[in-house]
């Protein structure tokens, strides 16, 4: 079989036989990191499921004390910088790379804009007393003997929504660094693997938003007269 | 056959000298190497909390340390060994070394991943190392809420913390392994060619990502917990202190197999070796590894059986609990018929291997004991399950590990370990291990509760024999940790194959180079062709 | 207590039979041992490697021998699992005419207490040949009431009742230990069950604390924490008549209907909105933090005191009650 070439590339690193296979293996390495990600988030929404078959109506209760509005408008916001994020990964392969660095800001920019709401909406939160563990926390509509259910609520709320928030944080570090790299040119239609790649992460990041939105926000909704 | 000339040649100990060309390294082998060092460390720290627990029980008084002291060990013995030494071991040392050149592979997929492992799995035990010096933790390894989020005056956090960064190091090690074995077998190299050690640590690797990240969100949300005071597992609140268990133990139930699969595989490589056979039934064998891993995953609440689960939930891990034995017991089986009509050799390797099924044979059994849901109200929580993890977890896969470690020890550093020291050391091993351990089972069928400081006199004779064992046991770890270092400058310098073994690393030199193939291999026969490579060394020599 | 043995003593109807399983699991280990360690000695040697050369001849057998010694251990296994289980099924079931006695854990004692009043600290005293239903409460971490003569282990969890029944047979003295890591003096939290002859338990018990019956006491609280301005004999209050209502089933408002057992008293106590009785407003306040577990116990045979005795009833260990069906009015943004 043939020797490799001592010297090696960024899409031909020593250990593999061929770019594809590289490409190949860095792909099937962040699906299996996103499956790790599966389980991870799994346990707190198994967490969520089990207290929320408990103590319904509290949570219907508590979920209501969060503002939709703002909370379908950040969803939108992330949807469009997964949009941005695929026209990134696009450009990548087409080897435009003024065009890698723009959608890559954008979706920088977007994901910026779902944390900002976040901290905005945590204050909120901070204001109506709605944390958890805090002696002044109290919901309204909710009798004494039930303020300890709705705290879990919001126990899951900030830890679930913090935890999504720490993975957005760190997706933007991410974009930042590959920002950086295009500018110099790193990336072509050759090797554009770790655009992809990325892609792939904030995709996930996404979707695991997709599914906190309706199950923190909106439990019970369509029943609201 | 290596001559004095060729010792000169370059392999990938002497390619590059230096700290960095050690702690900046890529090649799957040193690293190897560097885990080798750390867990090592770890493994003594260990079983230094182990001495002090056996010497106090020495007797039923709690009269060498105070009881937070006592609590404080247990713990941290439990942490230490499972955490920092049982789970990265074999894998880390001897899968990262083994698993790309048995394939046929010049390294991992992810060389650089490799290296974050090792820094990970340091950095986590420096900040659990830190937690005990600083004052200690006493939870239990098990960290059980509500003590451990409320009433716990230790270091919970710190050492929970170092658990959670080692917790990244196995995930990232079981994610590279997964991809390097799908997609950087060799021309030739099909998954039914692939030795046992492969398929043992593939199953491992599922686990290791599958099963890990549920122990991270237990961590943080007993971070959380704790620091945060959010109230998930609070009563108080209405929030349920098993739901921790249950979390906790859907991680730990599989862990075991991640630190028991690995030895498996390398008993198969040593059986078959020093049988100069095939493994028995080759494929089902295979398949019984990747059938613990997934059937490890559906058993977690026979830890709760008087936790005040339901009695339904009882049943069903109960049976499923027995399930998961069979593909256990299939491997016994099956290497003990691989000896059958094959040609045996008594090295140090095939003594750890045999002792390793004799002793795993028994453990696993008294693993039935405790599946049992009516035994098992007696004896949970006492010495009877402390014995059965120490069964399998020490003359299991530890035996595992030291039986690999002598094996492929030549391979490693190209010399060879003193073979009479080493026959000796194993038999010191095997009896302290069963006098330790044994006269356990009595004492927890009697009723001696676990995680007990101080306890009824007429418990003392049986831990009296206990402690004995352990300190044949100790002396019988030292010999190894002696004659290994010993062996760097002093042993006889070793062949490429020793063994005769198959296998693509033993077609390497001893030690290996850098780049483990000067071309890469193609492979024409399966993983235990004896009768091949006899034909070549005919051939050859 | 200094004398060695190698065997627990037999000193409930429980133990014998969890023995019995004992020995069979026994047997099939010592079988299975032996045949392994056999098999491997016998091969060793009968096959050690005689010269340098020596290549073995492989067969190819078929899948026989490993369907055989897969189908025969799991056969062996499901022997073992459902005799198991039959043993957990009949632990989790006190019989009708058990007698109840109270047990509360807190680091690091057990506190013990008799529907007639006496108290007990790390000591258990019972009649001989009667089966006992323990409920137990915990007042801060996970415990676990062991009492190794009589093969019982249950954990206790604060938040809930556990309960564990037994029969002893033998009378005696025997340890109780505490079987759950609890923190610093864990191995501490130990003491004694006294198995009595029934003419020396009467003894005992009449000899004892003369500061009334746990429902009496729990009556004194009753008052003193004004349960009976709500709660009136006379269906004249705003809060459900007590009278009777243990062991019957409740029903709740908006549907579904709960037993009202010792857990759903002390939950109703606790947490009242959580299942409010079907024509009653959720107006009870909540009495978290202004009970201790040891007053709840006393409160909830109070209660079980008021009208015909009940049976005693299957263990209920901490189930958490069926969800309620549906909202309360008036608690939800929504109507169904």
């Amino acid at each position: 079989m043939a020797d490799h070439a001592p010297t090696e590339t960024l899409a031909l690193r020593v250990q593999f036989d061929t770019e594809a296979q590289q490409k190949d293996a860095a792909t099937l390495g962040m699906w299996l990191f996103l499956v790790t990600e599966i389980m991870f988030f799994g346990g707190m929404f198994a967490v969520y499921t089990i207290y929320r078959s408990w103590y319904p109506d509290v949570f219907a209760i508590a979920s209501s004390s969060l503002n939709q509005i703002i909370g379908a408008l950040n969803t939108g916001v992330l949807l469009l910088s997964s949009f941005t994020m695929v026209m990134a990964v696009r450009a990548g392969q087409l080897g435009q790379r003024k065009a890698i660095v723009i959608f890559l800001i954008l979706t920088l920019l977007f994901g910026g804009i779902f944390l900002g709401v976040k901290a905005y909406e945590w204050n909120q939160k901070f204001e109506e007393h709605h944390i958890p563990g805090q002696a002044a926390f109290h919901l309204d509509g909710v009798l004494p003997g039930d303020q300890g259910h709705a705290q879990l609520f919001f126990s899951i709320y900030f830890a679930m929504t913090g935890l999504h928030a720490l993975h957005m944080v760190i997706g933007v570090g991410i974009l930042l660094i590959l920002i950086v790299q295009a500018r110099k040119g790193r990336f072509s239609a050759s090797y554009y693997t770790p655009v992809d790649v990325a892609g792939l992460y904030w995709h996930f990041v996404d979707i695991i938003w997709i599914f906190l939105f309706p199950l923190l926000y909106l439990i019970d909704r369509h029943l609201v007269k | 056959m290596i001559t004095a000339a060729a010792q000169e040649r370059e392999h990938y100990l002497n390619a590059s000298y230096g700290l960095k060309s050690w702690l900046l390294t890529k090649d799957h082998k040193r690293i190897g190497l560097l885990y080798l060092a750390t867990i090592t460390l770890f493994f003594f720290i260990g079983g230094a909390f182990a001495t002090l627990i056996r010497v106090e029980l020495l007797t039923p008084q709690g009269d060498l340390v105070s009881s937070e002291t006592y609590n404080k060990l247990f713990t941290m013995h439990g942490v230490m060994m499972i955490f920092f030494f049982l789970i990265p071991s074999i894998p880390a040392v001897l899968g990262n070394f083994f698993l790309p050149m048995m394939i046929g592979a010049r390294d991992l997929a992810f060389p650089k991943l490799n290296l974050l492992s090792w820094y990970l799995l340091v950095v986590g035990g420096l900040f659990s190392l830190y937690a005990m010096l600083a004052g200690g933790v006493d939870t239990g390894w098990t960290f059980y809420t509500p003590y451990s989020t409320t009433y716990s005056n230790g270091y919970v956090v710190a050492t929970a913390l170092g658990i959670f960064i080692a917790g990244f190091s196995s995930i990232l090690t079981g994610l590279n392994f997964i991809v390097t074995i799908h997609r950087m077998r060799a021309p030739g190299m099909t998954w039914f060619r692939m030795p046992l050690f492969v398929w043992a640590h593939y199953a491992t690797s599922l686990i290791q990502v599958l099963g890990t990240p549920v122990l991270a969100v237990t961590i943080v949300l007993l971070f959380l917990e704790r620091v945060l005071h959010l109230g998930i597992f609070d009563p108080a609140r209405g929030g349920d202190p098993v739901l921790f268990q249950h979390l906790f133990w859907f991680y730990s139930h599989p862990a075991v197999y991640i630190m028991v699969l690995p030895s498996m595989g390398v008993v198969s490589e040593i059986i078959s070796t020093f049988s100069r056979k095939a493994i028995f039934g080759y494929r089902i064998v295979a398949f019984s590894s990747v059938a613990i891993a997934v059937l490890g995953f559906l058993v977690w609440g026979h830890h709760l059986f008087v936790s005040g689960q339901s009695l339904y939930a009882g049943m069903v891990f109960s049976f499923l609990s027995y399930f998961v034995a069979i593909p256990s017991a299939i491997k016994v089986f099956n290497w003990t018929a691989t000896l059958y009509k094959g040609s045996i050799s008594f090295q140090t390797p095939m003594l750890y291997a045999l002792g390793f099924i004799g002793l795993f044979t028994i453990g696993g059994l008294t693993g039935l004991f405790v599946a049992a849901l009516g035994i098992d109200i007696h004896v949970t929580d006492t010495y009877f399950v402390v014995a059965h993890f120490h069964y399998i977890m020490v003359g299991g896969a530890l035996m595992g590990y030291l039986g690999g470690m002598h094996f492929w020890w030549p391979k490693m550093t190209g010399r060879m370990y003193p073979e009479g020291w080493a026959k000796l050391s194993a038999l010191v091993i095997f009896l302290g291990f069963n006098l330790t351990f044994f006269p356990q089972f009595i004492l927890g069928y009697l009723g001696m509760p676990r995680r007990y400081h101080a306890y009824p006199e007429e418990f003392q004779v049986l831990n009296v024999l206990s402690t004995a064992g352990a300190s044949v046991l100790a002396v019988g770890y030292m010999i190894p940790m002696i004659y290994f270092i010993w062996s760097l400058r002093y042993g006889k310098v070793a062949p490429a194959n020793p063994w005769g073994a198959t296998g693509l690393e033993w077609k390497t030199s001893s030690p290996p180079p850098v780049h483990n193939f000067e071309e890469t291999p193609v492979v024409t026969h399966g993983a235990y062709d004896y009768a091949s490579l006899m034909a070549e060394e005919v051939e050859v020599g | 207590m200094g004398k060695f043995q190698l065997f627990p003593v037999q000193a409930s109807t429980l133990a014998p039979e969890v023995d019995h399983l004992l020995y069979f699991l026994l047997a099939v280990t010592v079988f299975f041992t032996v045949l392994i360690f056999g098999a491997i000695f016998y091969f060793a040697i009968k096959y050690r490697r005689r010269s340098e050369n020596e290549l073995p001849h492989v067969q190819h057998t078929g899948y026989t021998l490993e369907i055989l010694w897969s189908v025969i251990p799991f056969g062996i296994t499901m022997v073992m699992f459902t005799w198991g289980a039959s043993i957990f099924f009949t632990a989790s079931k006190p019989p009708n005419n058990a007698i109840q006695i109270y047990a509360v854990g807190k680091q690091w004692m057990w506190k013990l207490e008799h529907l007639e009043g006496q108290r007990e600290i790390n000591e258990l005293h019972i009649p001989v040949n009667t089966p006992v239903r323990l409920t137990m409460a915990s007042e801060d971490v996970i415990h676990s009431f062991f009492v190794p003569a009589f093969r019982t282990k249950q954990d206790v969890v604060p938040g809930r009742y556990s309960t564990t029944w037994f029969t002893a047979t033998k009378p005696g003295k025997y340890h109780l230990f505490c079987a759950e890591y609890c923190g610093t003096n864990h191995s501490g939290m130990i003491g004694w069950v006294y198995v009595m002859e029934p003419m020396d338990y009467q003894n005992w018990l009449s000899g004892g604390a003369a500061e009334g019956s746990m429902a009496e006491n729990g009556k004194k609280l009753f008052e003193q924490l004004a349960c009976n301005n709500c709660h009136k004999e006379d269906n004249s209050g705003r809060g459900p008549n007590l009278v009777g209502v243990f062991g019957k089933q409740v029903q709740l408002a908006g549907g579904g209907t709960v037993k009202a057992d010792e857990a759903y008293f002390r939950e109703s106590i606790l947490q009242p909105q959580a299942k409010i009785v079907s024509g009653f407003e959720p107006v009870m306040p909540t009495f978290q933090g202004l009970v201790t577990e040891e007053q709840l116990v006393q409160l909830v045979e109070y209660v079980k005191s008021l009208g015909p005795k009940p049976g005693a009833g299957p263990v209920d260990n901490g189930q958490k009650p069926a969800p309620k069906k549906s909202s309360n009015a008036g608690s939800t943004p929504a109507n169904r």
